[in-house]
Parts: C-alpha cells; sequence; structure tokens
C-alpha cells in the first residue's frame, strides 16, 4: 500500500526517524538513598513508571500537544489567578530535570519543593501527588529517565503580581498542604484502597472537580462534588443521585472513562483531553477501582433543587427543543446510547452551575474519539442561531424536563458566556 | 451494442455486498435469504446469506398508498434498501450512527444526524486513527506516474492550493476519483490504449454509460389525500422490480434491458417538490394558488423509473480537442447519445408505472417519458459507468476482474467507470462489493506475489 496517498516523498523519510533514547541514563549511579534501584535496564520498573505516568496525565501539562516532544514542558495552564507553564521535566540536563538527584525529584512530585528549595505552585497537583508511594514515584523518575531529552527552557511563573512572589505559598502551604502518602483503610477491600489512591494522588481528580476556597485550596469538605474552572463546571462525581454518578453503574463509569462514551454521556471539553491522554489508557482493574472508589461516596444529601419557576421560559423553551434538539436528543430527552447524550437524568443537565450547558450550547461540541469508541461524534455551534433569551430557555427547559428540576437559566449568564468565549478567542 | 460480461459473478461478490451492506447500515427487507423467497422483500434479488443489517425505513403515506396499489396490479412492492438508518446502528467497525428523521435534506446535503452511511460516518473515523493513514484535503491528482516500461506505475503527481506540484512514490496506485476522472487520469497519464471508435480499438474511455431515468407525477384530491412530502429520507420509497433485466418477458416488445420503478424520495425539497399541473401558469396568483392547493395531494416520486443504459460503439469519453482545465489539461469529452433500445424501454416502463400511480387514485397523471437527444443538463441520476471497464479479454477491457490493470499490474481502478454496461439498479452497492473484492485480492494475492493477477 502506498504510505500516505499524498505527502512529499522527503518528509516521509523525515517523520520515519525515531530517536531512541533509552540509554540516556546509562553511566549514572545505580542506587539511591532509599535503596531502590534506578536500573537503567529495570525495563518492568521503566514501564510501570510509564503507565503511572499516563494515569496522572504528566503529559497534559508537560507536553505541548502537537509538537512531538513528550514532556519538553511550555503549555500555558490556566488557572484563576493566571497563567503558569508546565515546566520540562525531560532529561535534558540544563534546562529538564536530568540533573536533579532522586530526593529532589521526590520532594518536588511530593512536597512541591523544587531545585533550591523553590516552591511549585500548586498547578502542579503535589498536594494530591504527596499521596503516592515513594516506589511509584520513584517508578515515574525511572520512566522520565528514559524520554528523549529536550533542550527547552520553561519559565513557568507567568503569573501577575502578587502571585508571582513564589514565597507566598509557604502561607498557601500551611492552609491547604498536607504532606503525607495514602494510608490504606483495612476496613475496605484491596479494590476501594486502589481506587481511593489514584482518585485521590495521581489522577488528582479533585484538582478539577472539587470546589476550591478563594485562594485556590480544596474546600474538602465537598469534596469531587463539582467546580467551574477554565468556562467549564467538573461535575460532582460523588455517588450523589441528583447531581452526581448515582444513575451510573461501576460499568458505566468505566466506559466512559475507557471510551469517553457510555450510554448516557459523551465527552467532551477538558475531560476528553483526560481521557485521551489517561484514563483510556489504564487498565480495567485501575478503571473498576476508580469507580468502585466514587461510588462509595455519598457526596451531597438533601431535596432536590427548586424547580424554576419561568413557566414562558419553559413553553418557549420547549418548541425550540422539538425544533433544534430533538432530532438528535429524542423528544424524550434520552439521546442515543454512546452516540448522543441523553438530556434525561443527567447530573450536568441538573447542576447548580449551568456553565457546561451554555458553553456546549453556544460552541457546539466535540466528543472524543477513543480505540473503543471512534466514532466521535460532534454537536453544531448554536451561538449564531439563538439569542441570549433562546438560549437560557432551551436550556431551562432543559434543565426542568423529564424529571429533573433546576434553577432556571438567566439569559444575562448566556451573555456572560459569549463574552468570556470571545475573550478566550473561541 | 458492446454490452460484455464483467468477468465476476454474483456468488463472487456477494460476501463482498454483505460486507459493504453492513459497513454502511443498509436498511432492507430481505427478499431471497441463502434461496430462500421472503415476503416483503425483492423475489427478484441474488440469494443474500443474511439480512440486511437494519429494518427497512418506515413508509410515508404515499409511498405505501403506491405498495398497495402495485400489490393489487399482481406485483410484489418491497421497500427500496437505503443508506438512512432505520434505527441507531453499530458497523462491524465500531462507528456508531443515529436513527434517521426523515428531514427530508439528505440528498445533496450532509446528515446532521449521522444518519446517512458516507465515509465519514461508516470508515474514515477508524482510519484516521490508524499510525499508517494520512491524507491530504484540497489537493488534485494530476497524473499517474510510470517507468519508462510504461508496464509499472511509480506513484502520482499532483497539485496543492498554491499550486504547487509534488510527487507521492508508490508501489502501489489505487485510482478511485469518480467515472470520468479515473478515465481522464488515465488518458492523460498515458496508461492504456485509448478507445477508438471509428476502428473499433482501444479500451480507454470504451463502453461509457449513464442511466434512462423517467418519472410521472400523480395529481390527486387535496380533500381526500395529504402525503406530507415533506417526510422524506434520500432513498425512501416502495419500489417494484418485475420490469428489470430478464425478469420479464421481452419477446413482442422490441427491446432488452429494463429497470426497477416505485415511489422513491430522495429528498423532500420544498421548491423542487412542488409541481402543479399542466396548464398552469409559471408565475404569478394562479401559480401561487396551484402551489398551494397540490403541494400536499401531489405525489412526486424522485426517481419514478430508474432503467438500465446499455453500452454502444459510439458512446465513449475521449480527451477534449478544445477545451481545457486549470491546469492546461484537456477536459473529459462525453459522446452519448440515447439509442432506440433505451427510448423504448423508457417508453414501456413509463407507461407500467403510469398506470400504477393512477390506481393509488390520481386524478391526473403526467408522465414524463424520456425521449429526444440526450441532455446533459437534464438530471437523471449521478450514476455514470464505464470507460475503464473489467473483463475477461484484454483487447476489449482495461481492467482484470480483480480491477487491476491489464497493462500496469501495480495500478487498480476502482469505481462504477468499471463496469461494461449500466443495469437498472443503483450502481453504489456494486461499486463497494467490487472494492471489497478488489482489496481482498490485492491483501491475499497480489501483496504475496506482485504481478497480474490473471494471465490472459
Amino acid at each position: 500500500m502506498p504510505k500516505g496517498f499524498a505527502c512529499r516523498n522527503t518528509a516521509v523519510a523525515v517523520a520515519s526517524l525515531v530517536v531512541a533514547s533509552s540509554l540516556i541514563a546509562a553511566g549514572r549511579a545505580q542506587t539511591n538513598q532509599y535503596g531502590t534501584s534506578l536500573d537503567p535496564q529495570n525495563f518492568t520498573q521503566i514501564e510501570q513508571g510509564r503507565y503511572l505516568a499516563v494515569a496522572g496525565d504528566c503529559a497534559s501539562c508537560h507536553t505541548v500537544p502537537g509538537s512531538g516532544q513528550p514532556f519538553a514542558g511550555g503549555r500555558p495552564i490556566e488557572t484563576p489567578f493566571g497563567v503558569v507553564v508546565g515546566a520540562n521535566i525531560t532529561p535534558d540536563r540544563e534546562t529538564g530535570i536530568g540533573a536533579w538527584s532522586d530526593e529532589l525529584f521526590l520532594s518536588a512530585l511530593r512536597e512541591g519543593k523544587g531545585h533550591g528549595g523553590l516552591l511549585l505552585y500548586p498547578a502542579m497537583p503535589y498536594p494530591y501527588y504527596t499521596k503516592v508511594t515513594e516506589r511509584d514515584a520513584l517508578a515515574i523518575r525511572a520512566y522520565l529517565n528514559t524520554v528523549t531529552p529536550v533542550h527547552n527552557a520553561v519559565v513557568s511563573n507567568k503569573l501577575p503580581f502578587p502571585f508571582d512572589v513564589r514565597e507566598e505559598m509557604t502561607v498557601w502551604n500551611s492552609l491547604y498542604f498536607k504532606s503525607g502518602e495514602f494510608e490504606p483503610d483495612p476496613k475496605k477491600s484491596a479494590e476501594w484502597n486502589r481506587g481511593a489512591y489514584i482518585v485521590e494522588g495521581l489522577g488528582h481528580c479533585g484538582a478539577c472537580h472539587t470546589p476550591k476556597s478563594t485562594l485556590g485550596g480544596d474546600d474538602n469538605t465537598h469534596a469531587l462534588q463539582g467546580y467551574a474552572l477554565q468556562g467549564w463546571f467538573a461535575p460532582n462525581i460523588t455517588n450523589d443521585s441528583e447531581r452526581g454518578l448515582g444513575g451510573w453503574s461501576i460499568a458505566d463509569i468505566v466506559s466512559y472513562l475507557k471510551t469517553g462514551h457510555n450510554p448516557a454521556t459523551a465527552s467532551t471539553g477538558i475531560m476528553a483531553e483526560e481521557i485521551t491522554l489517561s484514563s483510556s489508557q489504564m487498565t480495567d482493574a485501575d478503571l473498576t477501582a476508580i469507580a468502585t472508589y466514587l461510588k462509595s461516596l455519598p457526596g451531597q444529601t438533601g431535596a432536590a433543587p427548586a424547580p424554576a419557576s419561568a413557566p414562558e421560559a419553559v413553553a418557549a423553551g420547549g418548541a425550540i427543543y422539538a425544533d433544534e434538539c430533538s432530532a438528535c436528543h429524542g423528544p424524550d430527552g434520552k439521546g442515543v446510547p454512546y452516540l448522543f447524550p441523553s438530556l434525561a437524568g443527567s447530573p450536568n443537565v441538573r447542576s447548580a452551575d449551568p456553565a457546561s450547558l451554555v458553553r456546549v450550547l453556544l460552541e457546539g461540541a466535540r466528543s472524543v474519539a477513543t480505540t473503543g469508541e471512534p466514532t466521535g461524534p460532534g454537536m453544531p455551534s448554536f451561538a449564531w442561531k439563538l439569542n441570549d433569551d433562546q438560549a437560557a430557555a432551551v436550556l431551562t427547559y432543559i434543565r426542568n424536563s423529564w424529571g429533573s428540576s433546576a434553577p432556571a437559566v438567566d439569559p444575562h449568564q448566556v451573555s456572560q458566556a459569549r463574552a468570556s468565549m470571545a475573550r478566550m478567542g473561541q | 451494442m458492446t454490452i460484455q460480461d464483467f468477468g465476476v459473478t454474483y456468488d463472487d461478490l456477494e460476501p463482498h455486498y454483505d460486507q459493504f451492506e453492513y459497513l454502511c447500515g443498509t436498511s432492507g427487507a430481505a427478499g431471497n435469504l441463502k434461496g430462500q423467497i421472503l415476503e416483503g422483500g425483492n423475489p427478484f434479488e441474488g440469494p443474500r446469506s443474511r439480512p440486511y443489517p437494519n429494518p427497512p425505513q418506515a413508509q410515508p403515506f404515499s409511498h405505501t398508498l403506491f405498495a398497495k396499489a402495485a400489490r393489487e396490479l399482481g406485483y410484489k412492492p418491497f421497500p427500496q434498501p437505503s443508506g438512512n438508518m432505520s434505527q441507531a446502528y453499530v458497523n462491524p467497525l465500531g462507528v456508531r450512527l443515529g436513527p434517521c428523521t426523515y428531514c427530508g435534506f439528505c440528498e445533496w446535503f450532509g446528515c446532521g444526524n449521522y444518519s446517512k452511511a458516507s465515509p465519514q460516518t461508516t470508515i474514515l473515523p477508524v482510519l484516521v486513527r490508524k499510525s499508517n493513514f494520512s491524507y491530504r484535503t484540497e489537493c488534485e491528482v494530476t497524473r499517474i506516474n510510470v517507468d519508462g516500461s510504461g508496464k509499472r506505475a511509480t506513484g502520482v503527481t499532483f497539485v496543492d492550493t498554491s499550486g504547487e506540484e509534488w510527487e507521492q512514490p508508490a508501489d502501489l496506485v489505487i485510482l478511485a476519483a469518480f467515472t470520468v476522472f479515473n478515465v481522464q487520469l488515465l488518458l492523460m497519464s498515458g496508461i492504456g490504449k485509448p478507445y477508438d471508435p471509428v476502428a473499433n480499438q482501444g479500451v480507454i474511455g470504451r463502453n461509457f454509460t449513464h442511466q434512462t431515468i423517467s418519472d410521472a407525477i400523480g395529481f390527486f384530491d387535496k380533500e381526500k389525500f395529504n402525503f406530507n412530502p415533506f417526510i422524506a429520507s434520500g432513498s425512501i420509497g416502495m419500489i417494484i422490480d418485475e420490469f428489470n433485466g430478464d425478469n420479464f418477458d421481452h419477446g413482442p416488445l422490441g427491446f432488452v434491458g429494463g429497470g426497477y420503478m416505485g415511489q422513491v424520495q430522495t429528498g423532500g425539497r420544498p421548491i423542487q417538490t412542488t409541481h402543479v399541473p399542466p396548464g398552469t401558469p409559471r408565475w404569478g396568483a394562479k401559480w401561487k394558488s396551484a402551489v398551494r392547493d397540490n403541494y400536499l395531494s401531489t405525489v412526486t416520486p424522485g426517481t419514478g423509473v430508474h432503467g438500465s443504459f446499455y453500452s454502444y460503439r459510439d458512446v465513449y469519453l475521449d480527451l477534449d480537442p478544445l477545451y481545457r482545465d486549470r491546469f492546461g489539461r484537456p477536459l473529459m469529452r462525453m459522446t452519448i447519445d440515447f439509442h432506440d433500445n433505451e427510448l423504448k424501454q423508457n417508453a414501456y416502463l413509463t407507461d407500467k408505472f403510469a398506470e400504477i400511480i393512477k390506481a393509488m387514485g390520481a386524478n391526473q397523471v403526467v408522465k414524463q417519458t424520456r425521449t429526444g437527444h440526450y441532455d446533459v443538463t437534464d438530471y437523471q441520476t449521478t450514476h455514470l459507468c464505464g470507460g475503464a471497464i473489467m473483463g475477461t479479454d484484454p483487447t476489449t477491457s482495461a481492467l482484470n476482474r480483480y480491477l487491476q490493470m491489464w497493462d500496469v499490474p501495480n495500478l487498480f481502478v476502482m469505481g462504477a467507470s468499471a463496469f461494461p454496461q449500466n443495469a437498472g439498479y443503483n450502481p453504489t452497492g456494486t461499486v463497494g462489493a467490487l472494492a471489497y473484492w478488489s482489496a481482498e485480492a490485492i491483501r491475499t494475492q497480489y501483496l504475496k506475489n506482485p504481478g497480474p493477477l490473471v494471465h490472459a
């Protein structure tokens, strides 16, 4: 078969060159103070580290998408305080972490203290990674030693004053950082403990899904109950029946994490990237453990939110829904399993903060395509088609149909979302 | 007439028809399952190894009424197989399609509901994930390159949007550029012997065919009939196959061939499907009034009679001596007209069709029988066929039975350009089946031993 029916001859030749660099760590000290082998030929440990780096989704922040330079840093990460840029964690000795001792690596990963005692910002999720066992952390190090070193000096701190003053993190850490490895609960199953270890540690699920204080620290009294960031609402992933995963089986959660799709929904936005880079490549056993743990979290309790008292908006929204939405999502709101998300019974639809709903309606969405579910269906943008009142009305209708009840969406929220999208260059 | 054999049999292709239907999620009713004739399907079809992957689409009122009238006249109507999904479907590659909503804008428009089988809804999502697959959009291949012997393709030359020319070397070239462009590329690349109708020699451009299409519009009593003609999909309809191929006795009729016919709607586009009775002014208040009175009560088959177009010595493709494209290359020239056989066939079939429309209860039936000279401005399907045909003899065909060029064994040419003549059916199913058939031969025979797969 012709390789690439239409590509330039020389380009093909260049693209096929893959530089192997597994010997980069050769000659380095073979043991460390922990007595753990960092043998560059210990492929079992390296492979474990590769898997754990995937589970930790390190590439998301440390690799610029499409750059072809894994872990070379340079990807800007949007935070409520400004932009932090992912560091170069390739073994380059000058601009990466090649010259770092294992102690320094462990300190950075698990304590947020980098070279020369430099305090890291918690965009690097060390408050979660602190729970990673030393053995696992060193496996990640062993793996990172094998990736291609890239000379790429990254200035991580692009925060505006006063947040650019790193010393402030001492105070932050005293408020929000609790150092210490994960401690298994002997009363729970091994599967539950494995799930808790991933969710609370490497998986750093709470980084998006746990509400934050004004200083960006986790509000752990509401852990994993949902948080708005980067124009999305990361939903409640506790077992809450109204707004969380209560309606999903363990198999539904595993399917979602593995393929981005399940009978109820399809993944898009930030989570779609997580699925592509991380959870779609994790073992079914680990995904089942994650699901088992999440299903054990009660979430918030209490009555369902009051329905919207906006009969006119609901009536108008129903007519708009029939015209614009029902062809895919169905007159009954149930969609098509694995293809078009069900709006009926959807925790996202009912969530207190309608940010994701507004955004998907205005921008449209492309669901993630994975090996398990390669279709990757998309939804068109309605920003040009519905004005603020119409968009708010149809969302209010969706939030108050098929057994759901949630506050009305204010047209002002739609207009703010449009402005925010314009700012983000949508 | 220069009709000739394909060089393959139905039994050769049946597994590949099946593969293609399951890829596409074709909706339909089997009429012949492993030799057993089934009620509700096409009793004339070849034996299929398993049913269609999806049941037929639901049929709107006028289509149902057509089937009833046809049944009462003694025919065996069946739902036209359709690439529109009658239900949610996941194909063997794991790609999902959604149920059709009968919006009526299927033909000539993309489907926003993932309900129509097309490359991007059936196979591209899987191909683009493969590490050994790449593609270039907005590029046009201008030439297939061959080595000094002329017996081996070395790749293709293509032009990008900036006008820059590139060369893509290849061990194997598969040409799949639609009927006329397949032929144009072969002629401009100097591959195969160009067809000469005077000497009746050469193969490239030979046996070019189209389709013989006609219609009959039925105007019904608006007080009694409301057909809601906006409910439509890309190939929804009820059809009969009694007048196709050799399904009927041609003895006294004076022609060969035939076609299927039916109330088939390829769309419900509001302007194009608006017909008014003969004698209505073409604009103004009376026209508007006639549209209002007739829109809901008119039966407007998108393709009423879908007839064969056989091949002739004087119907062919060659390079235009005058007109050039944007690259300065000669355009394809079609030399084509209807022959008596096709016109007689169409007159007979259109009469039969009009009888059924009349039997539905129409007050007035307007026959649009195909007459006179071929007219390229009168749309009658996209089913251009032939010009680089498959066969068993290198002097009368460009390709062997595996779609491999007789003259250049590492070049395969796919598409309806391979059809020696056009039957009374739509080409797509056979194009897909032949592509799978050819791909299997490439995989299982050619790659192991590159060279001619047939020695003639």
